[in-house]
């Protein structure tokens, strides 16, 4: 049989309608067009939530300012909240997920492609609705708008008496709905990295990416689920007159906070993990070493996940647990610092010795390695539970954890988006942008966050609209909102570079930063198909040992 | 200085949550400067350097006698610090009961303090009065903490660490001041639209002023009859649905007590001074000063107004 006898399926790209293209979009099943999705739905939503954390930098830059409202304020902040953890940061995740784990243990797509389309548009209504409540909330009168219980939503703000009208229900329905989609996505994460890895790859040669997204889909089951669940206790009771959260008829408040935070702790590793992740696939490759210690890290992250949930009560030091809990909490809080310790590290063993090329996903992955180390020891600071009962609430926790989620987990978002642009598009972005945005966004981000541990110790809590002058306040706050600026400006030239790039770049060739993944060995952008031949694999770096032969990685692991 | 600076304690247990955290704080500045320094370090040794031979460095896969240092060390540090922190745990939540505290029961309401001073008839809102302690006339005091509605938190960081105020729920916390003053805080636990402006402010006073303080609290209200107007307007409107007066037919329970409004130097929760031209303003349109606030606007006429501000200004 010849080859051409096979009608090989033709490129008709340029004859599509629009119209043709969207619907290919929407009905798409492909793990890389929904990760694709995934990535844009959520850089959409960074745009608003970051637009929102604008605005309530502007009322704060001085005490007594007047530019929007308490009640919009308090929206302001329950939706920035909700926004940046339920739409941007776990569908950016999981875009990620979706268009890299097939392709690097050599799949030709996700386990369950259906599943995963289920998933993100699940993802996609619930956040959709959430924002429909700025129009569609209004129930009686001066009740409508947006949520404005926090992004905790602690009973009993929640229930029927002190939130009237429909707003509390468009977040507990968005967040239930896209939780769905969480859920639907991590199994599909886990049945895929069970059963579909290419020939050769068992587990303990899977790149250190996937092992890190098999535990954060593990968390992401064990810690979406009681959210859902207390999700659906609090509907019950504001509409079937259930007492769970009801303290006026005997419910418990304090039942809440454990249901939010035993989903709420985990979550930050669910973040953070995929964060290690990329720093643990990036910085091998621009320091041109292997990994350090490949089964010590698999182990601190197995680690980091099991101890994950038993710490979330730390949330709670201030609502009067027994001495013995506060202990516990303290022992079990404290002791997570040693496995992230350790992969902190590796990670600094990985770059020993090496040759560290400098492009821009290498810079964000060295300064996450520098402010997640400050956020694991601000985080120290606030596991001892006395040192909690002052800053607990303070501004000194909004520092802790966007110290954590931007400086830790977008900054590494970042370097993997300038790592994989190449991949995805095809196209590299331009380096000097990449530069300038990163410059932008570390002095943005430290005049934001280093500044705004201070307030926090001089006695601000979180979630005030204004503030009193002559505490020492105002001028900590100025700087902090200056710190703002800076950082939105590096979004743009971040936007822009993409934009650009995606247009005007130029080819990046299927492996441009010779690199030692599945990915790398098929095309930039890769076909429908990922592989036309399924890889073999011998060790954990296979085009290691394809531009090596003479000295594989197979014979030493 | 800030007053609400959290290192600047001047009562027991503020004072032991200090220590402790100037150590964490150290230990926490030690692992900062050899592992921000080792990342220095790696990064201008190990960078790529123009005349490279552009061949891969040697891999390196791991070794055990490294994982394992950074694994113990790491593991005695948090021992270290469980241990210490352990103990202020103790020593705080587990306080021996001193002979004779002053016993007050503190509830949160949106978006103010109650204060109920139990067996002393003293009932008040927002300024709470204490006695100061000193070793040869030690004079506690524990706070009850309850909520009438949502959440809140009491928060003084110069007396002490916060505590939650929930609904359905009993917390309480000791503070012990060694210094006489006013210290200042405000709710740490969001709890509705003006949160913000949910402020603390506690005297420590000397034990004479202390007890004239109590001795003026307890009495009902005196006014004369030059108020008569005022004084009749405030029983029938709305007013004494949620406020009492002592001594009056005011004797609502939603509302912060007015029987000593003039003693205090704040309206709204701490957030106004108490001068007529505030107070006046209060109660023609309470959210001018502060919206969101529960007490609604009643409507009244401009001379209604005035009366009305007389008869309270006369409750001292």
């Amino acid at each position: 049989m010849s080859s051409d006898s096979i009608p090989w399926p033709r490129p008709r790209a340029a004859t599509r309608s629009f119209p043709e293209r969207v619907h290919e979009w929407v009905t798409t099943v492909d793990h890389k067009r929904l990760g694709i999705m995934y990535i844009v739905y959520a850089l959409i939503f960074l745009m608003i939530g970051g637009i929102e954390a604008m605005i309530m930098r502007i009322q704060l830059i001085h005490s007594h300012n007047d530019f929007v409202s308490p009640q919009v304020f308090n929206r302001l902040f329950t939706m920035h909240g909700t926004t940046m953890i339920f739409f941007v940061a776990m569908p950016i995740l999981f875009g990620f997920a979706n268009y890299l784990i097939p392709l690097m243990i050599g799949a030709r797509d996700m386990a369950f492609p259906r599943l995963n389309a289920f998933g993100f548009w699940l993802t996609a209504f619930g956040g959709i609705f959430l924002y429909f409540s700025f129009v569609g909330a209004s129930g009686l009168y001066g009740a409508g708008g947006a949520p404005d219980v926090g992004w905790f939503a602690y009973a009993p703000l929640t229930s029927q008496t002190f939130s009237r009208g429909h707003s509390t229900d468009y977040w507990i329905l968005a967040v239930l709905v896209s939780g769905f989609g969480s859920i639907a996505t991590a199994i599909n994460i886990l049945a895929t990295i069970f059963c579909m890895r290419c020939r050769g790859m068992t587990l303990g040669k899977m790149p250190m990416l996937v092992w890190l997204y098999l535990t954060m889909a593990a968390l992401v089951l064990l810690a979406v689920s009681p959210l859902s669940a207390a999700q659906i206790m609090l509907l019950v009771d504001r509409y079937l007159g259930g007492h769970f959260f009801d303290t006026q008829a005997g419910g418990s408040a304090v039942i809440w906070m454990h249901f939010f935070w035993i989903f709420g702790h985990p979550e930050v590793y669910v973040l953070a993990i995929p964060a290690f992740a990329f720093a643990s696939e990036i910085i091998p490759v621009f320091s041109r070493k292997a990994i350090f210690g490949y089964p010590v890290m698999v182990a601190a992250a197995l680690a980091i996940a099991f101890i994950a949930m038993s710490v979330w009560a730390h949330h709670m030091f201030t609502v009067g647990m027994s001495s013995n809990a506060n202990t516990f909490f303290v022992l079990s809080t404290m002791a997570i610092a040693v496995p992230t310790g350790i992969k902190i590290f590796n990670w600094l063993a990985t770059m020993w010795g090496g040759k560290l090329h400098f492009k821009t996903p290498m810079l964000f992955c060295i300064a996450f390695l520098f402010q997640f180390l400050t956020a694991g020891l601000t985080g120290v600071m606030l596991s001892s539970a006395p040192f909690d009962w002052q800053l607990g609430n303070s501004y000194f926790v909004v520092a802790h954890f966007h110290y954590v989620i931007v400086g830790g987990i977008l900054f590494t978002l970042f370097g993997a988006f300038y790592y994989w642009f190449p991949k995805m598009t095809g196209k590299m972005y331009n380096e000097t942008l990449g530069k300038l945005h990163f410059v932008l966004f570390v002095i943005g981000f430290h005049l934001t966050f280093d500044f705004m541990h201070i307030p926090g110790l001089l006695g601000m809590p979180r979630r005030i609209y204004t503030y009193e002058p002559g505490r020492g306040w105002d001028a900590l706050n100025l700087i902090v909102t200056i710190g703002v600026f800076f950082q939105a400006t590096a979004i743009l030239v971040f936007v822009g570079n993409l934009l650009w790039s995606y247009f005007r770049g130029e080819p990046a060739g299927s492996d441009p930063w010779d690199a030692w993944t599945l990915e790398w060995s098929t095309t930039s952008p890769p076909p429908a198909y990922n592989f036309p031949v399924l890889p073999v694999v011998k060790s954990r770096r296979p085009l290691w040992d394809l531009k090596h032969p003479e000295d594989p990685d197979w014979k030493y692991e | 200085m800030s007053p609400t600076n959290i290192f600047a304690p001047v009562s027991a247990s503020a004072r032991s949550i200090f220590e402790l955290s100037i150590f964490v704080l150290a230990v926490a500045a030690v692992i900062f400067v050899v592992v921000f320094g080792l990342l220095a370090y790696c990064v201008i040794r190990f960078r790529k350097r123009t005349g490279d031979n552009g061949r891969e460095p040697a891999q390196v896969y791991g070794s055990n006698q490294v994982e394992l240092a950074w694994t113990v060390i790491p593991i005695l540090i948090v021992v270290t610090l469980f241990l210490a922190t352990a103990r202020v745990i103790a020593d705080i939540q587990n306080a021996k009961r001193p002979g004779r505290p002053v016993e007050v029961i503190a509830i949160g309401h949106q978006f103010w303090w109650e204060y109920r001073f139990p067996g002393l008839n003293v009932v008040t809102a927002n300024e709470l009065h204490i006695p100061v302690s000193d070793p040869a006339n030690p004079a506690p005091t524990h706070i009850t903490l309850l909520s009438a509605d949502t959440d809140h938190s009491f928060w003084v960081p110069r007396l002490a660490g916060k505590t939650d105020l929930i609904p359905n729920r009993e917390n309480s916390m000791w503070i012990e001041p060694t210094e006489t003053g006013l210290y200042l805080g405000q709710c740490a636990q969001y709890c509705g639209t003006q949160h913000a402006k949910m402020l603390l402010r506690v005297y420590v006073q000397s034990r004479d002023e202390f007890d004239r303080w109590i001795q003026e609290q307890s009495q009902p209200a005196q006014a004369g009859k030059a108020v008569s107007k005022g004084q009749k307007i405030f029983e029938t409107t709305a007013c004494i649905n949620c406020h009492r007066v002592a001594g009056t037919a005011a004797d609502g329970r939603f509302g912060p007590d007015l029987t000593h409004l003039m003693s205090r130097e704040t309206i709204a929760a701490g957030s106004t001074p108490n001068t007529a031209e505030n107070l006046r303003l209060w109660l023609k349109n309470p959210a001018a000063l502060k919206p969101g606030a529960r007490m609604p606007a009643m409507g009244l006429a401009d001379e209604e107004l005035d009366a009305l501000t007389a008869y309270l200004q006369t409750l001292r």
